[in-house]
């Protein structure tokens, strides 16, 4: 599914002596089945954007698309809900969202909410819990019961578990160890793949922008400024410096060993994987390395 | 629709008002209101207004955020005003039309109970619009200090009102974000039946009290930390300046009372 | 044995002692902290490491064993003279800030322990200068990030002029912006004041730069050394469900992509140093 942002501008409390601009003359498209990576610095907008996308904001200016969906400023819109059904969110810190008595009913409220019969939304709650790595017990254990960790899944596949066709993700490792963040994220692009997702994260990591997106968005000061695909985007770390962001760690070691040895790599490499390997490659072809 | 509200909070500025010490803003206030029943007549209103509406002059606050902002309670002032209108039957019959008769005294109580109103409301208004939250708890915990003799906890009523004062907006937030949480899956307070909106308060309600309660939890540690033991010992950092510009506001008021006085009928 | 500013001297602690089955947090955990170390201890979730940090400040005492500060026994006696020396810095930016604005919280300490009003003001206007905030001084909590916001809580900490600083997962919470000003700010006080600091921590990036790492697990004291001694043990670390520094861990995939380095890289720059050897070797 599609979504498209044009000219759209988002005031917080607008009129009122607390008005607060968030948003100028967005633009902003994102094609369906793509995995889209919003970055910025905090404050650029990157979670105003995201709020439009499945309308929980409505533009004070421009028109959101989503799919055959129109949002306009101005307009009154109706049935949001099947907007939501469609469009998933993945808040960050989401396990503060958890109310249910046991876990199981907390991954099918959202499934019940749109209408998808008791025991079909039991069958994807209990298939999730595997899913994301959770023993089977967790099913009929309060999610407060549940470790930090072990909470941030549930709440997740509270949200997987209403099937969305775009699943929008914000910030959703953070505060987690490394391991369970990459774990998650690896989940979230094997979803994308066997699901045909359209997805969206929202991020800080400029690591895992580059390992995971296809495309890449760039947010500042309530503008989007550039989109395009990672290696454009990080290679011009001039760029990513007006806006206050870092190119990813690999491509900064990458910067470094090609000033300093004068070597040319054979490509971008947007993952520490591929700077191992286009390094072991280029030392190989100089002769001097040791394979 | 609550954003655009305004009774209640705070407008930061740097006006003769927003100067003024605190403790004279509420004592200011305080005597306002009695004063206001000093004025029963035409004239005694019209002064009071005028009064008033130098006073939202010098707090620089615009009147028409002021009118904005306060549009809930206008609808209680309509209210009033028909209220007045329409059951009071004293003086000569103005007007009938079908069955509502409308007096001269109505017309009359109509219009002065509605300016009472206004005023009254006007003048709070810039009390806590001129007067950031936690001066307003400074100036109430001098205020009340002489109760400590008699055991009333000021100190900790007041630390309980500033601390409160300070996780108003972080919670407000909180409410926000789940609230949109739970509308991305699905559930929706805004519409539907009645039935359905008293559900939808769950998943809103649970998570916050869930979150108010950890918060409190490392308030409270954290508190500690710092070596917070109650009131006792305990020295102040804040210090409030009572000025000549505040005992002359006071003796505005004196002026205003006497004035009033005088044209009473 | 020198107690230093801080020790633990075999300490085990365990919730619900009555209960015989249940593990107990912290085993039998002994170190001792110098004055003007930066000491990192870090450790996956339920290591032991936030109960560690609840004993040093008093908010659990020992069930077994000592934990010193200054060479005092913390007991209930001490306890507020050893709190009013040592500062504390929380997870969460927003659950730790008392005040109404930023000077007020930077003061919140220094009201509690009765300090004249005169001195207040200037105790204050020095806390934030040496976090940078002077700028922010009559801000509300609300409209800081949460970076600004725990380099206000060092402020609040650093008034009382403490021995010792504790940062319990003070990162954790924080972008990425947050996280450097934070360490940023650490280690400018490290250099003009010799401040003593503990950083409890799971990121190891953060732990690269204390002078010595204590790691927890499963209750225990793992290891302990310097941060290079500590990273060597790479895959162990990565078991616990640590992370390496960038370096390292590029150090680690060059050798399985055939670069025979020799040694382990703890910045960048070491690890393109030897790289550009092995190149101009040849």
């Amino acid at each position: 599914m599609e979504i498209l942002l044009e000219g759209v501008g988002y005031s917080y409390a607008e009129n009122t002596p607390f008005e607060k601009r968030a948003l100028t003359d967005v633009n902003l498209h994102i094609p369906s089945g793509s995995y889209t990576a919003i970055i910025g610095h905090t404050g650029s907008g990157k979670s105003t954007v995201l709020q439009h996308l499945n309308a929980l904001l409505k533009p004070t200016e421009g028109v959101v698309m989503i799919g055959e969906r129109k949002i306009e400023a101005g307009v009154k819109a109706k049935d949001l809900r099947s907007i939501r059904r469609q469009v998933g969110i993945v808040f960050q810190f989401p396990e503060q969202q958890l109310f249910d008595e046991t876990v199981l009913k907390d991954i099918m409220f959202g499934p019940l909410n749109f209408g998808v019969p008791e025991e079909e939304a039991e069958r994807r709650a209990r298939e999730l819990v595997v899913q994301l790595g959770l023993p089977d017990e967790v099913l009929e254990k309060s999610p407060f019961d549940l470790s930090g960790g072990q909470m941030r899944r549930v709440a997740i596949a509270g949200v997987l578990a209403m099937e969305p066709k775009v699943l929008v993700l914000d910030e959703p490792t953070a505060g987690l160890d490394p391991r369970g963040r990459r774990e998650i994220m690896d989940l979230f692009h094997e979803l994308h793949v066997t699901k045909n997702l359209t997805t969206v994260l929202v991020t800080h990591s400029m690591e895992d922008a580059a390992r995971y997106a296809d495309r890449v968005a760039i947010m500042h000061k309530g503008r989007c400024m550039v989109t395009g695909e990672p290696k454009e985007i990080f290679s011009n770390e001039e760029q990513l410096g007006d806006y206050r962001l870092q190119a990813p760690r690999s491509i900064r070691l990458q910067r470094d060993f090609e000033e300093r040895t004068g070597l040319k790599l054979e490509s971008i490499s947007l993952t520490e994987e591929t700077l191992a390997k286009n390094i072991a490659l280029a030392l190989a072809e100089e002769g001097r390395g040791s394979l | 629709m609550m954003e655009k509200m305004i009774f209640g909070r705070f407008i930061p500025g740097d006006s003769l008002v927003h100067r003024m010490d605190p403790r004279a803003k509420i004592l200011f206030v305080f005597l306002f209101i009695a004063i206001v029943f000093v004025a029963n007549n035409a004239i005694g209103y019209a002064i009071l207004l005028g009064f008033t509406l130098l006073v939202v002059f010098l707090s620089k606050i615009r009147l028409y955020f002021l009118i904005n902002g306060l549009k809930p309670v206008f609808i209680l002032l309509v209210f009033t005003f028909f209220l007045h209108l329409f059951f009071t039957r004293e003086g000569d019959l103005l007007l009938s039309i079908w069955v509502i008769d409308i007096y001269e005294e109505g017309l009359r109580q109509g219009i002065f109970i509605s300016t009472r109103f206004l005023v009254l409301v006007f003048i709070t208004s810039i009390l806590t619009l001129t007067t950031s939250p936690i001066s307003i708890t400074d100036g109430i915990e001098i205020l009340l200090g002489p109760f400590k003799k008699i055991k009333l906890p000021v100190h900790e009523l007041a630390l309980m009102m500033s601390i409160s004062l300070r996780f108003i907006p972080t919670l407000m937030d909180e409410t926000g974000k789940i609230l949109k949480a739970q509308m991305a899956r699905g559930s929706d307070i805004g519409s539907g039946p009645m039935k359905e909106r008293v559900k939808a308060v769950v998943p809103l309600l649970i998570p916050l009290f869930v979150s108010a309660f950890k918060r409190a939890e490392d308030l409270a540690t954290a508190m500690e930390v710092r070596g917070y033991r109650g009131g006792e010992g305990r020295t102040r950092y804040r210090q409030l300046n009572w000025r000549i510009a505040d005992t002359l506001s006071l003796v505005l008021l004196a002026g205003l009372t006497a004035i009033l006085w005088y044209f009473r009928t | 044995m020198n107690s230093g500013i801080l020790s633990f001297e075999n300490v085990t602690f365990t919730y619900n002692a009555e209960d015989e089955k249940v593990r107990p947090a912290v085993a039998n955990v002994s170190f001792s902290i110098q004055q003007g170390e930066w000491i990192a201890l870090v450790g996956h979730n339920g290591s032991g490491k936030s109960t560690i940090a609840k004993l040093m400040n008093g908010l659990l005492f020992p069930g077994e064993g000592n934990v010193k500060v200054m060479g005092q026994a913390m007991t209930e006696e001490t306890l507020w003279e050893i709190r009013s020396q040592m500062g504390m810095v929380f997870q969460n930016p927003d659950n730790q800030f008392v005040g109404a604005t930023v000077q007020d919280d930077v003061a919140f300490a220094l009201e509690n322990n009765g300090v004249p009003h005169e001195i207040m003001v200037e105790r204050v206007h020095e806390a934030l200068s040496q976090v940078k905030m002077e700028d922010y001084k009559d801000h509300e909590p609300h409209h800081l990030s949460g970076g600004q916001k725990q380099r206000v809580a060092i402020a609040g900490a650093l008034a009382m002029r403490p021995k010792l600083l504790i940062l319990d997962e003070a990162t954790s919470m924080l972008d990425p912006q947050g996280r450097t000003e934070v360490i940023e700010t650490i280690r400018r006080l490290r250099e003009s004041t010799g401040l003593t600091v503990i950083s409890i921590t799971h990121d190891l990036e953060e732990a690269a730069l204390a002078e010595r790492i204590i790691v927890m697990n499963q209750g225990r004291k793992h290891v302990e050394g310097s941060p290079t001694d500590v990273f060597k043990r790479g895959n162990e670390l990565t078991e616990m469900g640590l992370d390496l520094p960038f370096a390292m861990r590029m150090t680690h995939l060059l050798q399985e992509a055939g670069v025979n380095l020799q040694e382990e890289h703890m910045t960048d720059d070491e690890l393109v140093d030897e790289l550009w050897k092995f190149y101009s070797k040849a």
